[in-house]
């Protein structure tokens, strides 16, 4: 039994405080991985447990896991589509395209008009440009009816397209988002 | 340097970036899944580990419960991308910051305690840039999870 208590909210307790700033950046590649997170805190292992447990209901980790770095696995582009879906369709389609395998995140966001015309983001990662630009086609197909078709401002001399992808050509900035001491 | 992976590696990356087992021996509970051994498995992660194929075995926290934040992108010149991206980067609050091809072509996260704090940042970034800032911040999310299922059937070769 745990006599772990959550606070039950999103503030974190002094003690899972720690146990982010333990776990966060790692943790050390042995069979028992609670255990030693336990002898760090200087509680059990049944109320590590439980604190992650907790932390993960309250949405505050999403996991522990192996987390790969995708880059080093051949993952080199990314491509982020961008589409201008009718407002009417945009969450069934949008989950539709959420589910797709190559997608990994696909979200609505507000349009700026007339410069930003797209209302949904979807993530696709591969290993050739030409896989990427694959990824977009298959969207698209998906995507095709209820894509919105606007006049082009031409007081702004903008020209409007229904979709768009933006590949990355350099990673500036990219730092885990990591709680600070 | 580490060409290809066993199966076993390919397995654990596949199925265990989505989370651990939550309990005493998670990796004892992996290898009774991936029909191993306790010790095979620990190793197998170790290789990752020390190959610098797995980033960490780790926690991964969920952004959007670590404040308020957004994503955002600038349209710059593409002769001052390298010293407007230097500003932005500056900022502790900015954790992501990509070069894109398009008129916006610096694309960015920015996280901040609160959205009074992201405000204030982001108006920080217009002064000294000098550019517009565009903020798109998420209304919705259609997909929850960052892993996706890694095709190892291509891998290219030199992994380094």
């Amino acid at each position: 039994m745990s006599n772990y208590t959550s606070p039950h909210n999103l503030q974190l307790s002094s003690l899972e405080r720690q146990f982010v700033l333990l776990t966060q950046s790692g943790l050390p590649i042995v069979a028992q991985p609670y255990q030693y997170v336990a002898e760090q805190l200087q509680i059990t292992e049944a109320d590590v447990l439980a604190m992650t447990t907790d932390l993960k209901e309250r949405g505050i980790i999403r996991r522990i896991a192996a987390v790969p770095n995708h880059y080093k696995l051949g993952y080199r582009y990314n491509g982020m589509t961008v589409w201008d879906v009718e407002d009417e369709y945009v969450s069934e389609f949008g989950q539709a395209v959420g589910r797709l395998p190559f997608v990994s995140h696909c979200y609505l966001r507000p349009r700026h008009l007339p410069q930003w015309n797209y209302n949904l983001f979807a993530m696709v990662h591969g290993k050739t440009t030409q896989e990427v630009q694959q990824y977009r086609t298959q969207i698209k197909d998906l995507l095709i009816n209820v894509l919105q078709v606007r006049n082009d401002d031409s007081d702004h001399g903008i020209k409007l397209m229904t979709n768009d992808i933006l590949t990355s050509t350099e990673i500036l900035k990219k730092t885990g988002l990591r709680l600070k001491r | 340097m580490k060409t290809t992976l066993t199966q076993l590696e390919q397995d654990i990356i596949n199925q265990y970036q989505k989370g651990l087992p939550l309990c005493s021996t998670p990796y004892k509970a992996i290898a009774q899944a991936l029909n191993s051994s306790e010790e095979e498995v620990l190793s197998a992660i170790q290789a990752l580990d020390n190959a610098g194929i797995l980033s960490r075995v780790g926690a991964v926290f969920n952004h959007k419960k670590a404040g308020s934040s957004t994503l955002a992108a600038l349209a710059v010149p593409e002769a001052e991308l390298d010293s407007i991206a230097e500003i932005v980067n500056q900022f502790d609050h900015v954790n992501h910051n990509y070069g894109r091809e398009h008129g916006y072509n610096l694309w960015f996260v920015v996280t901040a305690s609160d959205e009074q704090a992201l405000i204030e940042v982001i108006a920080k970034i217009e002064q000294l840039t000098g550019y517009p800032v565009l903020v798109l911040p998420m209304e919705k999310s259609y997909h929850i999870d960052l892993a996706f299922n890694i095709n190892f059937a291509e891998s290219p070769r030199g992994c380094h």
